[in-house]
């Protein structure tokens, strides 16, 4: 099964010393290269702070486009990992490596297959 | 060749089997097909053709084979017209299910471990801790305990349809979440193994406690709770707390009888007639709690229910060995600290070693707040006041826990010491 892993925490901060940063990156490009290796990686990305979101409607044919993201919220999605893992028990145990699970949390959601979809990624197969 | 029987009795003889049997074939065949609901209604089909034909035919030798092999078949027939709608890929996996499911032997002496091994699986499958805590309990009770669905939301006071959609949300989370159906893995096992015993304590707590509800789907529920630690523990032989948790639930549910008065009313320990309690039970109990701690790994279930098994022991309540009882909360404090059990420690002790002990504790624990709303508490720091003859601050203790508590017989009692300690109160010289 494919399972998203969204990184929820606290928004990085100007007054984090950068050899904390520096150990925290290397401690996700660990975890990267560990699900690559065992081919569960389908895509990981860090995401830049909400402070550079833009929230998009369109509403009656118009694009509405508001500065900010669409819910204020103490902790925000900061990355997001895509897997492959047997069940969810597999998917928790690599949501437990994430480094951000110990100051943050990690929501896993399975990938719903869409029916009728055209088929043109076509490895949405499990 | 079977014997006829009456419709009454195929009747009676139906019930009783779906309770004991309905369980182990829902869980093989979710084995097989991984959907809950269509082993469920395949199960029920066979159930219901038991009704039909055995009356006529008469009961077959081995009812519950009969009752998995027959879902077998319906499961294949459901499967089928629901595939005429189908494409043809789907067909592809509906034959490779249909041979899986032609492959369940039905004999119970060959496949009594495949079953067990079903049963075992659908347990920690419904109680897997990504399933909110209350459909954990309606699922196990649903899949495992053989309990319907209007029983379930009898016992909770839930609205019958409030139930059916948790259970149909959870069933629904199962399959889209992907959570395993599957004995968990060594390294998963302990804390599992610890969800499975807690939802099952749940269960049995909700049929004891007598705070309100139907008494007699009540005392089912204890039973199933019994009924299913058992089956963990022939399951998963030689774990202590399943032990412990088994014999805990034992020892409590032998003092069932005597702890409800002829209203309905709740009788505390100390007021309860020690003749009601049920000596087999208590028996099988104290049996379970030394086996399993013989096994040198001690936990929570096992020392409650060592607690449970010394008061059990006492035939009057002075007789109580209060000195262990302490020592078993001191041990039980250090496993899984808390308020509560700090409370029953204080108690404990002050039984153990006098009312001043006892009260010095109950101090620090009100000064905390965090019992604040905790009667119980009031009401043990009153008692251990009113033994020291501090009657008024015993007074205000008690008119504390009245407020507090919703048990009619709870408040009896209050009532009552708190008329003593203000007629001792009365009594007293005053001084100027």
């Amino acid at each position: 099964m494919q399972y998203a892993l969204l990184i929820y925490g606290q928004e990085r901060s100007e007054e984090v010393p950068e050899d904390l940063m520096a150990a925290e990156y290397r401690a996700y490009d660990q975890f990267t290269r560990y699900l690559r290796e065992r081919g569960a990686m389908l895509a990981g990305e860090a995401l830049e702070p909400t402070s550079t979101a833009t929230t998009v409607r369109v509403v009656d044919g118009k694009t509405l486009t508001t500065d900010g993201p669409f819910a204020e919220t103490k902790e925000t999605l900061g990355g997001f990992y895509l897997v492959q893992a047997a069940d969810l028990d597999e998917a928790i145990r690599f949501a437990a490596m994430i480094p951000g699970a110990t100051h943050g949390s990690i929501e896993i959601r399975p990938i719903f297959n869409v029916p009728y979809a055209s088929g043109d990624s076509g490895s949405a197969e499990s | 060749m079977p014997d006829r029987v009456a419709p009454g009795a195929a009747h009676q003889l139906v019930d009783r089997l779906f309770r004991e049997e309905q369980g182990r074939a829902v869980a093989t065949l979710i084995r097989v097909l991984g959907d809950f609901d269509l082993a469920e209604e395949a199960v029920q089909d066979a159930f219901i053709a038991a009704l039909e034909t055995w009356p006529a035919r008469g009961v077959p030798d081995n009812p519950g084979a009969w009752i998995t092999t027959t879902a077998r078949n319906r499961a294949i027939d459901r499967l089928r017209r629901r595939s005429r709608l189908s494409e043809k890929i789907e067909r592809l996996g509906r034959e490779a299910t249909e041979s899986a499911l032609r492959s369940i032997d039905a004999d119970p002496a060959e496949d009594a471990m495949h079953i067990a091994d079903d049963r075992l699986r659908l347990i920690f499958t419904c109680c897997h801790p990504a399933l909110a805590m209350d459909a954990r309990v309606a699922l196990t009770l649903r899949a495992l305990g053989g309990l319907t669905t209007p029983e379930i939301a009898r016992a909770f006071l839930l609205p019958e349809p409030t139930l059916a959609q948790r259970l149909v949300r959870a069933k629904r989370k199962i399959r889209a979440a992907g959570i395993p159906y599957r004995v968990p893995p060594p390294e998963l096992l302990p804390e599992r193994l610890d969800g499975v015993l807690h939802v099952l304590y749940l269960v049995f707590n909700e049929g004891y406690s007598a705070t309100s509800g139907d008494s007699l789907v009540r005392r089912e529920l204890s039973a199933e709770a019994i009924r299913l630690a058992r089956v963990v523990d022939q399951l998963l032989p030689g774990e202590p707390e399943v032990l412990g948790l088994l014999g805990l639930m034992l020892l409590h549910d032998a003092r069932r009888e005597a702890r409800v008065g002829a209203g309905g009313e709740l009788i505390l320990l100390d007021d309860q007639d020690r003749s009601r309690w049920d000596r087999e039970r208590i028996a099988e109990g104290q049996a379970l709690v030394r086996r399993a701690l013989e096994l040198g790994r001690p936990g929570p279930y096992q020392v409650q229910a060592a607690i449970a098994a010394l008061h059990d022991d006492a035939v009057t309540p002075a007789d109580t060995d209060w000195p262990q009882i302490a020592t078993l909360y001191l041990a039980l404090r250090a496993m899984t600290p808390s308020p509560v059990v700090e409370l029953n420690l204080a108690v404990a002790m002050a039984m153990a070693d006098g009312p001043a002990v006892g009260l010095a504790m109950m101090d620090g624990i009100a000064a905390s707040g965090e019992l604040e709303r905790y009667p119980y508490l009031h009401a043990a720091r009153a008692d251990l006041l009113r033994r020291l003859g501090r009657w008024s601050e015993a007074a205000t203790a008690y008119r504390q826990a009245l407020e507090l508590t919703t048990n009619g017989a709870e408040q009896g009692y209050l009532e009552r010491r708190l008329g003593e300690v203000a007629s001792a109160r009365a009594a007293e010289p005053r001084p100027n």
